[in-house]
């Protein structure tokens, strides 16, 4: 069984590391359904 | 991970089963990578946030480790995260993330 198969993800993306909505795309057609995604700024 | 993301944590896994649950970072360094691993799974520990003292032992990973690269269509991973995974500390990042899971992940 995949990692991802029937998870709910929440996504925590960082502006200067991997953003939100690159790994959003990532998850496209996986079993995952992304329930929420932000990208944080830790400057 | 900021106070408004804690409470988000906390009222999707409340909804949704702590089980059923998978939190993805994107973090830039290893360190605040584990910082957020810590929060989702031991509870938040600069005692701040909603998710102080609570111990969701959720399952999380970040974007540059094996197992989510595996699990994701190649083509797409490399478009959007092959560039930023040559520049980050992907070495560093899987020890840490490895760390917290062993030590507080419940699934």
């Amino acid at each position: 069984m995949s990692l991802l198969d029937g998870k709910k993800v929440i996504i925590i993306g960082d502006r200067d590391g991997i953003p939100a909505p690159a790994m959003v795309e990532c998850l496209k057609d996986t079993g995952a359904e992304v329930v929420f995604s932000s990208t944080e700024c830790f400057v | 991970m900021d106070l408004e993301n804690q409470n988000r944590v906390k009222t999707l896994t409340e909804k949704h089963g702590a089980e059923n649950m998978l939190i993805l970072l994107g973090a830039a360094e290893a360190e605040s990578a584990g910082l957020a691993a810590e929060t989702v799974t031991n509870g938040d520990p600069t005692f701040a946030g909603p998710l102080a003292g609570v111990q969701l032992g959720l399952k999380v990973y970040h974007a540059v480790e094996p197992e989510f690269k595996d699990a994701v269509n190649p083509d797409v991973y490399d478009e959007q995260i092959g560039m930023m995974e040559m520049v980050l500390d992907v070495d560093g990042i899987v020890e840490e993330m490895n760390n917290i899971r062993s030590e507080f992940c419940k699934y």
